[in-house]
């Protein structure tokens, strides 16, 4: 509470006091800019920000409990316990220093690493989109192909990834095609099944559009079947691309050389473990990176 | 004015889950060139199958349908559709679906630019010049139907069929729909068939009103000839006494003789 309190009406006897008017120069009045954020603008960013900042909260604790996880097993571990986070930083710091060398066959930097590893998938998944998407097609416009070749993928499909290895090795005698088909044969039936699904879903409204304006095949396929299905087919890929990713650390463990896979093998037979933990990282990264990307470009091509 | 489309016994029977269900039966309908025929009945009475028939979407299990004394053996542009929940194609504009049926109907004779000023034409036709860049998620339900009708017409159909096409709007869309649809009729002389639920539409559009039984095994109950004036006016017609005695004939068929049983 203040000491001195007075009124209005006591505030204006003094103020129309002749005594008091002298004491008062007169100054122009500057008009002060009203503060950024008393604006409609500054408000609107203020609430932006608040709303990002809220967005971003459980994200953010959720990962700094993992952190503190972590940390807390690799303490009660002792001296044969997980790196932790602070000492795998270290380590990362180091390796991410310089990602591109070559010391020959065994020992390459790890941004070579990922690069093999990309290599493979984009090549693995880019032969089964090649082939999955016209047979996906096909199958999900003639019902007779869809009967023939439903037996042969349910009973293909649910195969563990890596048991085609041998037969990718057996067959092409190398270990870098073998691993480009594990990835194919893996990452084929998603692609072929959204397909179609996505063909067999062609709303009716659409196709009966195209009958009577009695479109051509091609005309019917360009303009009507393939942007129907375009977002269908986008989930296969993504789908795909995610199971191609998985596959790829496991196939590359495998069949060695190069890749992220041969190298956290690599880094287990040098007991190298902070090694380890980044590749997981890395894999996880990347992976997170793929599925984003393809999301962004799905949305594009989501009419409704 | 010679007999036009010809429809003689025909029958429709479908196989379900549950067995046979025949949706029409007996049939027989005569359509002057020219003329605007509105089928009503209650909701089920096939009137829409009646339609795909003509469309050529669904062929007749029994009977025979005739244009132009030829037998319809399926569908094709000469008889353009406007369906019930316009069924514009969302990744092409409103250009782009209107240009997809010109081009189909008249593309193997006319240059792309010559198509381009069919389109446009189309569009004005029904106002949307000015959407014409737009997408179907752009734009309302009124203007998304107003597309399919330009998409119609842009085919120079000799048929225009048209299933409840303003069943989905609202009163006031509807009635600015109806007075453009029957401006451009008239304009046209296209036949046309229209499925309407709507008694006041069938009344205010047609030259003639099929009237339907209730399903299964639906049929033509009676046919009223509106011999009301061309053209015709809404706010006129709400005063003139034939006009509400039609209206009133189709209300009696409808909530008298057929009244539907409450399921």
């Amino acid at each position: 509470m203040s000491a001195v309190t007075f009124n209005e009406g006591s505030l204006k006897d003094i103020m129309s006091h002749p005594d008091t008017v002298a004491a008062t120069p007169e100054v122009p009045a500057i008009p002060r800019p009203t503060p950024f954020f008393a604006t409609e603008r500054g408000q609107a960013l203020l609430e932006k920000l608040g709303n990002a900042f809220q967005a971003a909260l459980p994200p953010v604790i959720g990962l700094i409990l993992f952190v503190l996880l972590w940390q807390i097993v690799s303490t009660s571990g002792g001296d044969h316990g997980l790196p932790g986070p602070a000492k795998t930083w270290e380590s990362a710091k180091v390796l991410f220093a310089d990602p591109f060398y070559d010391n020959g066959p065994n020992d390459k930097g790890i941004g070579w690493n990922i690069l093999h590893s990309l290599y493979r998938v984009g090549a693995g998944f880019g032969l089964a989109a090649l082939i999955g998407i016209p047979l996906g097609f096909m199958i999900g416009r003639f019902r007779f192909l869809a009967g023939m070749t439903s037996p042969i993928i349910s009973l293909l499909r649910p195969v563990s990834p890596l048991a085609w290895l041998p037969i990718g090795l057996y067959v092409f005698k190398e270990t870098e095609p073998a691993s480009l088909w594990v990835i194919f044969i893996s990452s084929i039936w998603p692609i072929i099944l959204n397909t179609a699904a996505g063909v067999s879903r062609v709303p009716q409204d659409y196709l009966n559009v195209a009958r009577v304006l009695n479109l051509s095949e091609l005309k019917i396929f360009t303009r009507i079947l393939f942007p129907s299905v375009l977002p269908h087919l986008m989930t296969g890929i993504r789908l795909s691309m995610g199971v191609a990713w998985l596959v790829i650390v496991a196939a590359e463990m495998l069949t060695g050389g190069t890749g992220l896979g041969f190298w956290v093998w690599d880094e287990w037979n040098n007991l190298n473990v902070e090694h380890i933990l980044i590749a997981i990282f890395i894999v996880g990264i990347v992976g997170l990176l793929l599925e984003q990307s393809l999301m962004l470009l799905a949305k594009r091509f989501n009419y409704e | 004015m010679h007999n036009y489309l010809h429809i003689e016994n025909a029958k429709m029977v479908f196989d379900t889950k549950k067995g046979k269900f025949t949706a029409l039966t007996d049939i027989n309908l005569t359509v002057k060139q020219g003329e605007f025929i509105a089928l009503i009945g209650h909701s089920g009475c096939g009137k829409s199958t009646l339609l795909n028939l003509v469309a050529g979407l669904t062929t007749p299990t029994d009977g025979i349908l005739l244009l132009s004394e030829r037998e319809i053996a399926g569908p094709g542009p000469e008889r353009a559709v406007v369906f019930q929940n316009h069924s514009l194609l969302p990744w092409l504009t409103c250009f782009g679906n209107v240009y997809l049926a010109v081009e189909r109907v008249f593309g193997a004779k006319e240059n792309k630019a010559k198509l381009k000023e069919r389109t446009q034409a189309a569009l004005e036709l029904v106002g949307l010049a000015h959407a014409m860049h737009k997408h179907p998620n752009e734009i309302s339900g009124g203007m998304k139907q107003r597309v399919g009708i330009a998409r119609a017409l842009a085919m120079e159909p000799k048929v225009l069929l048209l299933d409840e096409p303003f069943g989905a709007l609202d009163a006031l869309t509807r009635a600015g729909l109806q007075d453009e649809l029957m401006r451009i009729v008239q304009e046209t002389h296209a036949t046309t068939l229209m499925v309407t639920h709507d008694v006041d539409e069938a009344v205010l559009l047609s030259d003639r009103i099929v009237m339907m039984t209730n399903g299964p095994a639906a049929t033509i109950g009676e046919i009223l000839t509106v011999d009301l004036e061309r053209p015709r006016d809404r706010l006129k017609l709400a005063e003139n006494p034939h006009y509400h005695h039609l209206r009133g004939q189709v209300l009696e068929f409808l909530y008298q003789k057929h009244m539907k049983k409450a399921a």
